[in-house]
């Protein structure tokens, strides 16, 4: 099964507290888990989804994870 | 009828004039880059007696607009050698509006070298010496400044770095807590304040939202408009009030795109002890004064400031934001927030701008000075170098590319002699071409492509990708040099990108206002006269194409983890002006 390290930001957060600030959570997903099947399985509302970013590369929530990929999920956030 | 305030510190006068008809419609930026062009020239020494200082407030700062007290200050800059204008929140900007002034202009200096202190109310402008209050830090003169002026001054001020004449000194506004950490912080204004032998500005004056409004019906109308945008964009309604700015540390981070430890890396293993999520924790957890969600100045519905609390839960510094966290932490090697808390609160006290001191110290710890990492070390330069104005102090203070002369360093992140904000511009290309282009020097606030690059604000412009990012940041930097006019913050733009009638409705403000007609196109055409009067002044003073460049290390040293260079092409980049 594919080990994936994932990361919730912000207000998602609360969905996969990390045990030690800006750790990642790794998980063992089934193949052919998608980004949208992995955030439906930590109960994280979609539509509060924005960005999502597969080893620092933005990406839709239809991608299929791969063995050793780095996920970093935010809802709308901003600065400067 | 409104009035500019101009201030000879030759003669140690001060006089009203009425506001010629020629600036009638300018305001923020517009008003100080019109009246620099104006009456600078482009050639002179910006610490000499022939520049010139001026503040203005935005055309809608001081009426009821949302999130719309912000301050423009202008002059030639010392840092650059460009025309400047650096922006600022804090209460200030709103007083001078509800006096009825749109510009003030400071300039001249004083026969023999001292220090000078302007108190403006309704009554009229005078100026006092300054007397013990020269040569102290920015907490403690806003202390004193209180209890001798009153509670609620809105001040603007300089510390020992301004005095000192460090061309990387900022000029200080407070907020409603006498807080004095909300800077005009880029391009060394500080030391064009200190120049002219100006330690404060008092603004003594009750009213905020005073300054006059033609049509009051409509303008009401439009600003629920822009008030409900605001409050229905889930950035501006919910991510910058419950984490600040520094939100953005971990989706750099994961982006690939933290400047880390001097630009040598695009992720810092601590960036998330350093962000927004971690400083809610801290006001959480300690309690006490810290606070998320802080407004910088009366009428702010989008609220991103904050206190940052110490241990005992008094406060460290107001505020810590992003760029701030980002250049004393990420860019230093330093994941300690409380030691981040404490650089920002040195560089306010002492009167630096953050994110050039940051850039600094990086290229110092490259050049061997201190280690990546050294806290205390950083600690020290500030506190006892550039507070005691050492010649050390003075290299601190004489920013990034001096620095790097000064230490044999080649990985030096400035454009235009000003150090890189806290996006690398290999992973963030559309924010390279800003920095390349940008009248300012590097800023990140001239055209934020980061929006569009990394937040899918404005659509979306892949950021790893040469293809797009120019007309992104043509276009950025022609709307931002209008809100910047406009005394919004640019805060606003992040709806004002993404929902239709947004726009529309800050027209429709800037009409009611003047009273008289302005459309979105009017907008844009103010926001493109104010780039050409800005290029026109640089081309003068000497700068050409050539120095809208990145440095050269960006085209061949490869960033991680993405291992990209800057490959956005000189000849694209001419073409950003084309408008």
């Amino acid at each position: 099964m594919p080990k994936v390290s994932v990361r919730l930001f912000a207000t998602l957060q609360r969905y996969l507290p990390p045990a030690n600030i800006g750790e990642a959570t790794v998980m063992d997903v089934s193949p052919g888990t998608t980004v949208q099947s992995l955030l439906g399985e930590l109960g994280v509302p979609l539509e509060q989804v924005k960005i999502v970013m597969i080893n620092g590369i933005h990406t839709e929530t239809d991608y299929v994870l791969q063995e050793g990929d780095r996920v970093g999920v935010f809802p709308p956030v901003a600065g400067g | 009828m409104e009035k500019l305030l101009r201030v000879d510190m030759s003669n140690l006068e001060a006089r009203f004039e009425d506001l010629p008809d020629k600036y009638a419609l300018l305001g923020g930026r517009a008003m100080t880059a019109a009246i620099v062009a104006d009456e600078v020239a482009p050639t002179v020494h910006p610490l000499s007696e022939r520049n010139k200082l001026v503040f203005a407030p935005g055309i809608l700062t001081g009426t009821t607009a949302p999130s719309s007290g912000r301050l423009s200050v202008g002059a030639k800059s010392p840092l650059t050698g460009t025309i400047k204008e650096s922006n600022a929140g804090g209460i200030s900007a709103q007083k001078l509006a509800s006096l009825g002034i749109r510009a003030l202009v400071v300039e001249g200096k004083p026969a023999e070298k001292g220090f000078y202190v302007l108190v403006l109310s309704s009554e009229g402008a005078r100026i006092e010496p300054a007397g013990d209050l020269a040569g102290l830090g920015c907490y403690e003169l806003n202390r004193r400044l209180w209890e001798k002026y009153g509670k609620n001054s809105g001040l603007m001020c300089i510390g020992p770095a301004g005095e000192a004449g460090m061309p990387t000194a900022g000029v200080s506004t407070n907020d409603r807590e006498n807080h004095p950490g909300r800077y005009a912080g880029r391009g060394g204004l500080g030391a064009v304040m200190g120049s002219k032998g100006l330690k404060a500005i008092v603004l003594l004056c009750d009213k905020v939202f005073e300054a006059p409004v033609a049509e009051p019906e409509k303008f009401k109308e439009a600003q629920k408009l822009l008030s409900k945008a605001i409050l229905e964009h889930p950035v501006t309604a919910q991510a910058l009030p419950a984490f600040g700015t520094a939100v953005l540390i971990n989706i750099l981070n994961e982006a690939g795109g933290l400047p880390t430890k001097n630009f040598s890396a695009g992720r810092f293993e601590e960036a998330a002890k350093t962000g927004g999520e971690a400083m809610a924790e801290f006001c959480k957890t300690r309690g006490g004064k810290g606070k998320m969600g802080h407004g910088c100045h009366p009428g702010c519905i989008i609220r991103c400031s904050n206190i940052i609390p110490d241990e005992k839960g008094e406060v460290a510094c107001a505020p810590v934001e992003y760029e701030s966290s980002w250049a004393l932490g990420a860019n230093c090697g330093i994941g300690d927030l409380d030691t981040i808390a404490r650089l920002n609160y040195l560089c306010n006290d002492v009167g630096l701008d953050t994110i050039e001191t940051g850039v600094t110290i990086g290229v110092l710890m490259e050049g061997g000075l201190l280690a990546f990492g050294d806290g205390s070390g950083a600690i020290a330069l500030l506190d006892t170098e550039v507070r005691n104005v050492t010649p050390l102090g003075r290299i601190v203070g004489a920013g990034a590319a001096v620095a790097g002369k000064t230490f044999g360093v080649v990985r030096v992140p400035v454009v235009k002699s000003q150090g890189m904000p806290a996006y690398d511009p290999r992973a963030v290309k559309g924010i390279g071409v800003t920095y390349a282009t940008s009248t300012m020097g590097a800023d990140h606030t001239a055209g934020y492509s980061v929006a569009t690059n990394i937040l899918k604000v404005g659509g979306f412009v892949d950021p790893l990708q040469a293809e797009g990012q120019v007309d992104l940041a043509r276009n950025l930097q022609i709307a931002t040099a209008f809100v910047d006019a406009s005394g919004l913050c640019l805060f606003t733009a992040f709806p004002l990108l993404d929902i239709d009638y947004a726009l529309p409705a800050v027209a429709d403000m800037y009409a009611a206002r003047l009273g008289r007609p302005f459309t979105v196109a009017d907008a844009l055409e103010a926001g493109k006269e104010v780039l050409r009067v800005e290029r026109k002044f640089n081309e003068a003073a000497g700068f050409t194409k050539a120095h809208d460049r990145l440095p050269d290390f960006m085209k061949y040293e490869k960033l991680l983890p993405h291992d990209v260079v800057f490959d956005v092409t000189d000849e694209e980049l001419d073409t950003v002006h084309n408008f």
